[in-house]
């Protein structure tokens, strides 16, 4: 299906133009940047959850043989509020506060100072010797526990947001989203039947392979320079222009290859800390979380308590919904608690629905965007409901799911009416799938979900400069951390009719390209890749311009077809087609050298809906859940290299399998997280998986020249909620937490057994 | 601290260098040799990014200490490519899509290298089961499962 259309490149399989570095161990990621006279950066983190900072005394650590500069909050300026751009919440006073402690400790792991010395041992020596006075406070760990209005205040200046008035009391919960629509209380007298549940998820880390790591050097006249890996080196050099008081032109951000971010990698931790240690010692000055750290210190994302209750008629139709949904924001506001609420319901027509959702402070890690902020939480509420609504009715779950879908023309939940969307097709598709049609094999269990995201536009720049020889090359500033640089080439030797062998994509530094918006929402491919395919088509003009001053015809009268300026018909020019390398070959008789740009902020972003379907067996006697087949069913609008795109599909799927069998941050009562490493917090490894079987839609996008929707991130969400599905199946009675680790499974058999 | 003083071999190449005595051999890989290709994801021996092998066997550098490195022979990703060309390993995880990010990708190869010196038709499961040190993020495996699958045959029936 994905390879049925008339594109001469889109749609192919080339290997990306990174690649050959990537597998030789060339290519360079953030840890890799090693400088002249160069000195180490660590972190010293608090041993407390919620402590207040009575003093910190680094006289002893200074005085240390090859120590060169020690910093700690008082060291940065004070930061304004302000949004944090990308798909993370929070504000840049919290993400401030966040990479340097002021004055208190919000988690155990919060940065309180950080040294930088001439190696990686005297630095940890170096951390021994900063002595930290702490005066502890009452930790406040449960969600619900936060949200009581006499609980233990986390920040005394946080007023709930999102209500239509200021609250007069601080409180722990740092923000509200309500939408509804219709009656919810008629909506449910209407119902036949109505389910109701609630579901605890814990706290998740996105478990990127590359620790953050960053190196950065500052000049005699405070330039800085840093080097490091992040999801969009425009928006982290703003973060660390504010947080450490420079102006945006007196920092330099130069990106290096990322080793895995999915949200992650859209703020600052390390960054600002090393370039004020560059500042402090004169020296170039480079940091490397440890895994430890990471865990510990860097946005994982919320765990939920969801309450959910969806009423319908003995025919199916939902005639109400509702959700109550508390996520933990961590140590500083910014759970993803809007596009959770927003996402819910937005595979469905519904008439009436409530959504409410709160954005909760506790004495945990800040969380971070992941992957689909907050719609894995929150649509597994809802698609759990559905599976058991399938189940009361005696319906199929898929017809289920077909005969509420969204289509074109329905009004989303958070307010638009969708154009032109894929849902119903997918739903066909998992309908007819031979790992949908196939027995249930003996004693396993088999899910249906379905999966939403959103997907955004946002700012992209995009140049593409043509050679003397007619090779191409195209610069961007879009962080490549999935191919996304095979698929500019791809956009850029489709709209020009070269050879994608001709094309070589880069991405600048942020003093040789134009601004970028972060690699997230699922938006670099359709929007850099709008900002591309725009500039190749301002390459086409000026090259029709050229051939027409070279025919001595009117610039209307030349067309660009197959690579080459030809004569419109009918124009009678007795002239040979010019291709790009002639033109280029002449570029500097026509006006110099060619090259095409564009920036934009792209609108009509595509909405990419999934269906996924699960095959568990689950050992009764140890609890153990095995995955025995997986199929992963997503609208891509058009796929420009399929290879990547299922890439997508199944990390994305093996990330959400992680999440709903394995993976859970464990918190002891003192709120310090008992395993905070690979061993312990498990994610998924190779002989845990059968191969996970794709099937690409193609919807087209309308606003994307090739029909791009993105991808990137829709494919976390069903894997929740089709595996817990699958659980019910094969167990007969439904487990409402998560993880479905051996523990929980096998003490739910018990009970149920009791 | 006084440092240790260590004669190795490094792709084939006679190597010596200077240590503390707890420096890991990652450790001395990346941060005084200038070999980055290596890659850290834990420094506990549990994600397999910086997989070498130490005499042909397959081996977390970041749970050898760099002394104990002293005689023996270190391959590294670095090593893995012969100069005329990407090695066959190399080039079937490039035309199978097995990587997004690359982060894992050196320690996979190096992996993939031991499996197949050492088993050169591995089944499906057999893979999994190698490989199951190696964490990958990005790709569920599938791709990389088939890349290694791919390269099984490209090195059982040169081109």
């Amino acid at each position: 299906m994905a390879e049925a259309h008339d594109f001469r490149v889109v749609g192919t399989r080339p290997v990306r133009p990174d690649g050959a570095d990537k597998v030789t161990g060339r290519a360079q990621y953030g840890a890799d940047m090693n400088l002249p006279n160069m000195i180490y950066g660590k972190v010293l983190r608090s041993p407390h959850a919620h402590a207040l900072i009575k003093s910190i005394d680094a006289s002893k650590a200074l005085a240390m043989d090859g120590v060169y500069a020690v910093i700690t909050g008082d060291d940065f300026p004070t930061v304004g509020g302000g949004a944090l751009g990308g798909e993370g919440g929070g504000s840049m006073d919290g993400l401030a506060q966040n990479i340097m402690a002021r004055g208190k400790v919000r988690y155990h792991g919060h940065a309180v100072a950080a040294v930088a010395a001439k190696s990686l041992s005297v630095a940890d020596a170096a951390l021994a010797a900063i002595e930290v006075e702490y005066e502890k406070l009452e930790v406040v760990l449960d969600v619900l526990k936060a949200m009581e209005p006499d609980a233990v205040l986390i920040d005394e200046n946080c007023f709930t947001s999102g209500l239509p008035e200021k609250p007069e009391k601080p409180s722990n919960v740092a923000g509200v989203m309500t939408l509804a629509r219709g009656d919810l209380d008629e909506g449910f007298a209407q119902a036949d039947v109505i389910i109701e549940n609630e579901h605890v998820l814990p706290m998740a880390h996105q478990g990127y392979i590359e620790p953050h790591a960053c190196t950065a050097s500052v000049n005699e006249e405070g330039f800085a320079t840093v080097w490091a890996s992040s999801q969009g080196h425009f928006e982290l050099r703003g973060q660390v222009a504010t947080l450490t008081g420079k102006g945006i032109s007196q920092v330099k951000f130069v990106p290096l290859e990322i080793g895995g971010g999915f949200g992650g990698k859209t703020k600052v931790y390390l960054e600002p800390l090393a370039v004020m240690l560059s500042e402090k010692s004169g020296r170039p000055v480079k940091m490397m979380m440890t895994r430890e750290e990471v865990f510990r210190a860097t946005g994982p994302t919320s765990g939920t308590v969801a309450r959910v209750k969806v009423g319908a008629k003995n025919d199916g139709t939902i005639t109400a919904a509702q959700l109550w949904l508390a996520m933990e924001a961590g140590g500083f506001s910014g759970a993803p608690h809007m596009p959770a609420a927003m996402a819910v319901f937005a595979p469905y027509d519904l008439e009436n629905f409530k959504v409410e959702t709160f954005d909760v402070l506790v004495n945990k890690p800040a969380v971070a965007a992941y992957r689909a902020p907050g719609a894995p939480q929150s649509m597994h509420a809802m698609e759990v409901a559905l599976n058991e609504l399938a189940i009361t009715l005696n319906m199929d779950p898929i017809d289920l799911r077909m005969k509420n879908a969204a289509d074109e023309g329905t009004q989303a939940p958070y307010g638009p009416k969708f154009p032109v969307i894929g849902f119903k097709q997918c739903l066909e598709a998992a309908k007819k799938h031979p790992n949908y049609t196939k027995p249930v094999p003996e004693g396993a269990g088999r899910g249906v979900a379905a999966g939403f995201w959103f997907n955004i536009g946002q700012q992209s720049s995009a140049e593409v400069h043509i050679n003397d020889d007619g090779t191409v090359q195209v610069v961007e500033g879009s962080p490549d951390i999935g191919g996304s640089r095979a698929s500019m080439c791809i956009m850029a030797a489709e709209t020009l009719g070269v050879p994608y062998e001709a094309v070589r994509t880069i991405i600048g530094d942020t003093e040789s390209t134009g601004f970028c918006n972060v690699t997230g929402g699922s938006r670099t491919t359709f929007a850099t890749g709008l900002a591309v395919v725009r500039a190749c088509e301002d390459v086409i003009a000026s090259c029709k311009a050229r051939a027409a001053a070279t025919w001595g015809v009117d610039e209307d009268q030349v067309e660009w077809q197959d690579g080459q300026a030809v004569p419109a018909p009918g124009v009678n020019a007795d002239v040979k087609p010019l291709k790009l390398a002639d033109l280029a070959a002449k570029a500097h008789k026509t006006g110099g050298p060619i090259m095409g740009k564009a920036s934009l902020n792209a609108q009509g972003a595509g909405a990419s809906f999934a269906v996924n379907i699960v095959d568990l067996g689950i050992d009764r006697d140890t609890g153990k859940v095995d995955v025995l087949s997986y199929t992963a069913i997503q609208d891509a609008g058009i796929a420009i290299h399929p290879s990547y795109v299922e890439g997508q599909y199944q990390g994305g799927a093996v990330q959400g399998i992680g999440w709903a069998l394995n993976e859970e941050y464990i918190f002891n009562a003192d709120g310090v997280m008992e395993n905070a490493g690979f061993l312990d917090y498990r994610i998924p490894v190779a002989s845990d998986l059968p191969m996970i079987d794709t099937q690409i839609i193609e919807v087209p996008n309308p606003s994307h020249p090739f029909g791009v929707r993105g991808v990137g991130e829709t494919g976390i969400v069903a894997p929740l909620a089709a595996c817990t599905n699958a659980a019910r199946d094969a167990l007969g009675f439904l487990v409402r937490d998560l993880p479905l680790s051996p523990p929980r499974v096998l003490a739910a058999i018990d009970q149920q057994g009791a | 601290m006084s440092k240790l003083h260590v004669e190795t071999s490094i792709n084939g190449e006679a190597v010596e260098f200077l240590c503390e005595p707890q420096q890991s051999l990652l450790e001395v890989l990346r941060e005084e040799l200038d070999r980055t290709g290596t890659k850290e994801g834990c420094g506990t021996g549990d994600c397999g990014a910086c997989s070498v092998l130490m005499d042909g066997r397959l081996v977390c550098s970041c749970l050898v200490l760099a002394a104990e490195t002293s005689g023996h022979e270190i391959t590294t990703i670095e090593g893995i490519a012969q100069g005329d060309g990407l090695h066959p390993i190399q080039q079937a995880y490039l035309d199978n899509a097995a990587l997004q990010c690359g982060i894992c990708t050196p320690g996979l190869v190096v992996a993939t290298k031991a499996l197949l010196d050492k088993n050169p038709n591995p089944d499906e499961e057999t893979i999994r089961y190698w490989i199951a040190g190696n964490l990958c993020r990005c790709t569920g495996y599938d791709k990389i499962v088939r890349a290694i699958q791919d390269a099984a045959g490209r090195l059982a029936h040169p081109a």
